[in-house]
């Protein structure tokens, strides 16, 4: 078996789900948005309401990748104290209780950079951590993280996107392992509105390269999106839209307000639902 | 064969490697959806600084637009005050829009235009590198976007409304602290989004590769003609060569001609702001930060325990990014290269100075430069030579300044 094949949760669960006929909800929250506390009650919550996998975001103070709703997850977690520590506790007290959900920490290099990478590997593993995304390591540097990654026994998700052509495509699903995030339009997170076409016609065009699972995301709001852009493919990943329930949920000094945790499990209930039935018609 | 280390290699000029990296510095850590573009501009600049027909383009402008090569001047006043070596200043400050940024900005439109893109962003902080992009946006007819820290339009209005008259949109950044990296970030993003038809014009030897070594390359004509002029001038090379450091592209561009004239000193003078002991008080990333990962490429970074970024500080806007170009972090490791700081109020010194012995007001990121030139200048014999970067000048610190002496304009 190469380590390209390491069996995880999340091999696991795309399989069950395939054989369910049923794509996977792959949901993002920041790690300590708006604290710490809101933040692992939400994780907790996410299952029960129809997320089957958790990407948690790791803060960092320059998102270059993400829009508006995300950078500012990211101020709040850090504002309120967020460490990768604390992120990894996170994830550790969430599997004492879930010992099924795969969790995939994402985010960008630098926190990981200093931490640094061969002992955040195995720290990550060892708190119960899956996979990786990591949207500024590009295959060019498989050997700082990639590889380190994979000996810990983690997947490292990699980003496909619009620009990636036919001759790129190879390099960028060499050591990507667990699936492969397709990233459904060329811009940022939480932006512009993927068009459904023009989704299928890649994702099938990768289809033809690889077997792994390929999960859609950025910039899929709603149920009828999410069902629309799941056709042909394995998963849809939301974020910026729970995200955004998070901002519009808190008191006006910022904190978390009665419904921060009910407002993001009702929007995960309406996608799974449209997921769900999208399925079985 | 004994060779222990490779620590001393024989040449300081033939970085980067094919991955973009000095050392282990550089490289190209940006999202997929970037990767095929720099790439692509990697490609295209190679052919094209290959193309007699491109350097006989960016020369003729150097020469009729910018107004190059810049004088080699000889600051007597100065140099009799300090009471040692003779300084010179490589006038670059006489430029076309009143800094180095036009040497640099003028290669990188000629490579736009030849790639068939139309339309510029570019990022800026003090508003210099925003006015140059505008001013050769504006000369070859393509629209422009300067992305630009909600916090520096406040500061630098002089600079935005320039940017304004040349027809570029100016977007304020209220993202993050509001002030350069997050125009940077804000610029990634931009370009992340509008991958087709977008130049990304960055202004100093940073970001992923190949921009450091492509800035340092559109720079480097101020090192070459100084080498020139001093040996005409002197006929010899200089004993010591000094320029302020922000993201490092008007020092790389003076110093790379002399990396391997290994009897030529080199000092890079950072921002050291409020002192290098004060917390997130300067912008001396090499004296002051750690090494790390953003925009792009590996190189010291002002840093939290966490890997978070700090803003920085310095009197200067042009100074204060929390990076600088992988280059010098190599340089500073391989030891060619020294890396100081001048204080704010260094700096405010050098400037009055500066302007009241030689009546050139500088910019206050080469007072800085300037501030330690005077600080070695008297410890050394009066034959030996310092050719200092005049890299800007000083007409948008005049509110600045005046703020800080608590004079009314
Ligand atoms: C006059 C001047 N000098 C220096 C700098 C710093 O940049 P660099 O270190 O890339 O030369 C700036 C940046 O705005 C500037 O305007």
């Amino acid at each position: 078996m190469s380590e390209a094949d390491l069996q995880t949760r999340i091999a696991e669960k795309f399989q069950a789900l395939k054989a369910a006929g049923r794509p996977a909800l792959v949901t993002f929250i920041t790690a300590g948005d708006p604290d710490l506390a809101t933040s692992l009650e939400i994780m907790k919550a996410l299952p029960e309401a129809g997320a089957d996998v958790i990407e948690l975001g790791m803060p960092f103070s320059d998102p270059m990748a993400d829009g508006p709703a995300i950078q500012a997850a990211s101020q709040r977690a850090l504002a309120a104290g967020q460490t990768m520590a604390k992120t990894l506790q996170m994830v550790r007290e969430f599997r004492a209780t879930d010992n099924d959900t795969p969790v995939v920490l994402m985010g960008y290099y630098n926190p990981i950079y200093v931490y640094p990478a061969e002992q955040f590997v195995k720290d990550a593993k060892a708190a119960g951590v899956d996979g990786l995304i990591v949207v500024d390591v590009p295959p060019e540097a498989d050997d700082e993280l990639c590889i380190p990654a994979m000996r810990a026994g983690l997947n490292f998700i990699r980003l496909a996107t619009p620009t990636t052509d036919d001759l790129r495509l190879p390099a960028v699903l060499q050591n990507t392992s667990g699936f492969l995030y397709y990233v459904s339009i060329a811009g940022i997170t939480g932006t512009q509105a993927p068009v459904k076409e023009r989704v299928h016609r890649h994702v099938a065009r990768i289809k033809q390269q690889t077997d792994m699972p390929i999960a859609v995301g950025f910039g899929i709001k709603t149920g009828a999106q999410a069902r629309e852009l799941a056709s042909g493919a394995d998963g849809i990943v939301v974020g910026s839209a729970l995200v955004n329930a998070i901002a519009e949920s808190l008191t006006e000094n910022g904190q978390a307000g009665p419904r921060t945790v009910a407002n993001v499990k009702a929007i995960v209930a309406e996608l799974s639902e449209a997921l769900t039935n999208g399925a079985s018609h | 064969m004994t060779t222990p280390t490779a620590k001393t290699p024989n040449s300081y000029r033939t970085g980067p490697d094919e991955h973009g990296h000095f050392g282990i510095f550089g490289g190209r850590f940006v999202a997929e959806t970037l990767m095929p573009l720099i790439l692509e501009l990697e490609a295209a600049y190679n052919e094209a600084k290959a193309d007699p027909a491109f350097q006989a383009e960016l020369a003729d402008l150097s020469a009729h637009y910018a107004g190059r090569p810049s004088p080699l001047y000889f600051a007597e006043r100065l140099t009799a005050h300090f009471g040692g070596a003779k300084i010179y200043f490589k006038r670059d400050e006489l430029n076309h829009t009143g800094s180095h940024k036009i040497n640099n900005c003028l290669g990188q439109i000629l490579l736009a235009k030849r790639m068939g893109k139309t339309r510029i962003i570019a990022e800026t902080g003090a508003g210099q590198h925003g006015v140059a992009v505008a001013t050769v946006a504006a000369r070859f007819g393509l629209p422009c976007t300067i992305f630009m820290g909600a916090t520096d339009v406040e500061r630098q209005k002089p600079n935005v409304f320039r940017m304004k008259l040349l027809g570029a949109e100016v977007r304020p950044v209220t993202a993050g602290r509001g002030t350069l990296k997050d125009a940077m970030n804000e610029a990634l993003r931009d370009w992340v989004a509008n991958v087709d038809d977008t130049f990304y014009i960055i202004g100093t030897a940073a970001g992923p590769h190949p921009y450091p070594a492509m800035v340092r390359d559109f720079q480097s004509v101020i090192g070459q003609e100084a080498k020139q002029q001093i040996l005409e001038r002197e006929g010899r090379l200089p004993d010591v060569l000094v320029a302020c450091i922000g993201g490092g592209s008007n020092a790389i561009g003076l110093f790379h001609p002399f990396l391997d004239d290994l009897d030529v000193d080199i000092y890079g003078v950072e921002a050291g702001g409020r002192g290098l002991d004060v917390k997130n008080g300067h912008a001396a990333s090499l004296n002051g930060g750690r090494p790390g990962v953003l925009h792009g490429n590996r190189t010291y970074l002002l840093q939290d325990e966490e890997g978070q970024i700090l803003e920085g500080h310095s009197i200067s806007a042009g100074l204060d990014y929390p990076g600088i170009g992988p280059e010098h972090a190599w340089l500073k490791e391989s030891g060619r290269v020294s890396y100081v700081s001048a204080t704010d109020q260094e700096a405010l010194e050098a400037f009055q100075l500066c302007t009241k012995l030689e009546g050139i007001i500088p910019a206050l990121e080469p007072a800085h430069a300037l501030a330690y030139a005077g600080k070695i200048a008297p410890g050394l014999p009066k034959q030996a030579i310092i050719v200092m970067n005049m890299c800007g000048r000083g007409d948008k610190d005049i509110f600045a300044v005046a703020d800080h002496l608590g004079m009314e304009i």
